[in-house]
């Protein structure tokens, strides 16, 4: 079974709500990855989401953005990103981990060595932000190899085209919470809640939001509508700002102790 | 074999493996209500009246085609036949399709314009339409491009459009339609986003394409009524590509023309500072579709460089990555220092002040009309004018104006 699935599988039964912290691979600091997603799972995180650094990021705010430069400045490049995925499992082999990032990287790196090598060292799914469904067709080498491809709906999906992603979503629907870029500060709790209701309507896989989650407040809100919630710019921020040579599991703990703890309270 | 090159992109926006439509969920939406609005706008007489009305009494259509005698003379080979796209109002072929889109925005019932630019002549060209039309206008341009091009970033103030520095990436064209992409996915409702070039997600390349394709198309019955045949080559710049495939269009079937597009190639294409995407580069995805894109081993865009602002892209229209698989069009670079060269010796010949990316045409139509006897033709665009870049050549020349 797909790791992505039996995750959820698992959380359904302890009714928890998934919590899916994001981290741009390399930033703040390459030789820090393989041991801030351990970190990141010890403070709460059930599922990973790995950026992939793309030095033309279309849909992230200021936030990603600048991390990605920052990674591409240190030289992180596919290979990378896969060896760090091939080290986690070493430790942790039941936490699903997602590649997010663009399609360039992947073309450029070749679909079906990609899918290859992704899966070889333990990546369980895709989200490419500029693959959109109907252009999906490229990624046929990533999904005969057992990858997921999550799908993203957004408040612009219309009725027909959501009934669509729901049938065809796998692994879990990606709801984005507003229309707008990663990070921005526009997140509307009540238009949220009746979009993910409609969602449900659709689809059998779990549904995850994110865009606009920041703290405990707003992934309390979030997980009472939803499977799962994405925590990725206020996280990317407070990695480059905390100041993490230390104790990186404390550091971490105390940013996402309080969601993970508003989200088992909700 | 392609049978029909006029019979593409397909209803997805294909032109063979390249176009599509590579977004964020969230533009699936509002680009599906473009294309539907386009299609049907196309078909539709009263649109089709409006817009030529506008290309006529606005932009000033047709443009003359022009026999550089003087310097077809110096070159010694085929006659040089110049369409005259730099006498648009405006100055440039960008107001052709900034007129047909902001049209198709009113249409929609959009109240906000927004637009990328790299030379200032996209972002001077959406301006001057958001003015016309009563429409608040925001352009978004690399910091880089601000710097080289001052006199299109006050152009664009003047007529009261914001112009957004871009201080992201390589700070230039490419990062400007990143921002507006950011821009308009964050005001989908109210917003109508003119993309400057034949690139971007589908129905862009169609539409910017089917704005500019009159330039093609009158040139071809200027040909032939003067001259009474078809040229024997034909050249335009290739950035983005909007200009060249406004010429090239009408002349694609036309089997016995031969068509080249000039990339800018900087400082060499061995030098690795160039713009050449499909002299250089390979398959990729970029800015919404799938096209021939500048970038390393890991799928990063690379920092493009060329002399000229507008052809500082690192990817290029879709239909050109099509065309040339397809071998009906050769790709070549042209380095700056013979657009350059070129530049000069047009004002010298002609009195004609040519745009820098428009130099590039210029320096490929003088190694064609080299190729073709006295009595042949080789049809050059000249897709603006060069005043926007006086500064950047006295620059060069180390005078101080």
């Amino acid at each position: 079974m797909n790791r992505i699935d039996a995750r959820f599988a698992q959380l359904k039964t302890a009714s928890r709500t998934a919590l899916i912290p994001f981290m741009t691979a390399g930033d703040p600091s390459p030789g820090q990855v393989v041991e801030l997603m351990h970190a990141l799972v010890d403070s709460g995180g059930d599922l990973l989401e790995l950026g992939v650094p793309f030095s033309d990021p279309m849909a992230d705010g200021p936030v990603i953005q600048h991390a990605s430069e920052r990674a591409i400045a240190a030289g992180v490049g596919m290979a990378d990103v896969l060896r760090w995925v091939g080290e986690f499992r070493q430790r942790d082999t039941a936490t699903p981990v997602v590649l997010m990032g663009y399609l360039n990287p992947i073309e450029t790196y070749g679909y079906e060595r990609f899918a290859k090598a992704a899966v070889s060292v333990g990546v369980d799914g895709v989200l490419p932000v500029d693959c959109p469904w109907e252009e999906s067709s490229v990624l046929a080498p990533l999904r005969a190899a057992g990858l997921r491809q999550i799908l993203m709906a957004a408040p612009t999906t219309a009725p027909e085209r959501l009934a669509g992603l729901g049938a065809s979503a796998e692994g879990f629907l990606y709801y984005v919470s507003f229309a707008g870029i990663t990070g921005a500060a526009r997140l509307c709790v009540a238009d949220v809640a009746t979009r993910v209701a409609e969602i449900y309507k659709h689809t059998r896989v779990p549904v995850a939001v994110g865009f606009g989650v920041r703290d405990a407040e707003s992934a309390k809100a979030v997980a009472d509508v939803a499977d799962a919630v994405v925590i990725g710019s206020a996280l990317v921020e407070y990695l480059v700002t905390a100041g993490l040579e230390e104790n990186l599991s404390d550091a971490l703990a105390g940013f996402l102790a309080p969601i993970r703890a508003a989200l088992d309270h909700h | 074999m392609i049978e029909d090159f006029h019979a593409f992109p397909d209803a997805r926006g294909r032109f063979g493996s390249f176009g599509g439509s590579y977004v964020a969920e969230t533009l699936v939406a509002p680009l599906d209500d473009l294309t539907e609005a386009y299609l049907r706008l196309r078909q539709d007489p009263a649109f089709v009246a409006e817009l030529d009305d506008d290309l006529k009494h606005y932009v000033g259509r047709p443009s003359p085609l022009y026999f550089a005698k003087r310097l077809s003379a110096h070159v010694g080979g085929a006659r040089i036949v110049l369409k005259r796209e730099d006498l648009n109002h405006t100055g440039a072929h960008k107001i052709n399709n900034t007129v047909g889109q902001a049209l198709v925005a009113r249409h929609m019932g959009k109240t906000r314009i927004i637009a990328e630019t790299g030379a200032g002549q996209h972002g001077v060209a959406s301006a001057t339409v958001a003015a016309r039309m009563g429409l608040k206008c925001v352009v978004y341009m690399g910091a880089v491009d601000i710097e080289r091009q001052k006199i299109n970033v006050y152009r664009m103030k003047l007529l009261g459009a914001d112009v957004v520095p871009v201080t992201s990436g390589s700070r230039t064209l490419k990062d400007a339609l990143n921002e507006a992409l950011r821009d308009w996915v964050t005001h989908v409702s109210d917003t109508f986003y003119i993309i400057g070039t034949v690139a971007g997600p589908h129905p862009y390349p169609l539409m910017v394409r089917d704005f500019n394709a009159i330039v093609g198309r009158e040139a071809r019955a200027q040909l032939l009524e003067h001259y009474g045949h078809l040229p024997d080559a034909l050249t335009a710049c290739v950035g983005g590509g909007s200009n060249a495939i406004g010429l090239f269009y009408a002349f694609l079937n036309d089997r016995a023309v031969r068509i080249v597009g000039a990339e800018a190639a900087g400082e060499g294409i061995s030098s690795g500072r160039h713009a050449a995407s499909l002299v250089a580069g390979r398959p990729g995805v970029l800015h919404g579709n799938r096209t021939y894109v500048l970038c390393d081993d890991n799928g990063q865009i690379t920092e493009t460089h060329s002399v000229s602002a507008g052809l500082d892209y690192p990817g290029v229209g879709p239909e050109h990555a099509f065309l040339k698989d397809a071998g009906r069009v050769d790709y070549l670079g042209v380095t700056d220092e013979e657009a350059l060269e070129a530049f000069h010796l047009l004002c010298r010949m002609e009195g004609i002040l040519p745009a820098l990316e428009s130099s590039h045409a210029v320096a490929q139509a003088i190694k064609l009309a080299r190729d073709y006897p006295r009595d042949g033709i080789v049809l050059c665009n000249l897709s603006g004018r060069g005043d926007k870049d006086v500064h950047t050549i006295a620059m060069r020349a180390g005078v101080s104006v």
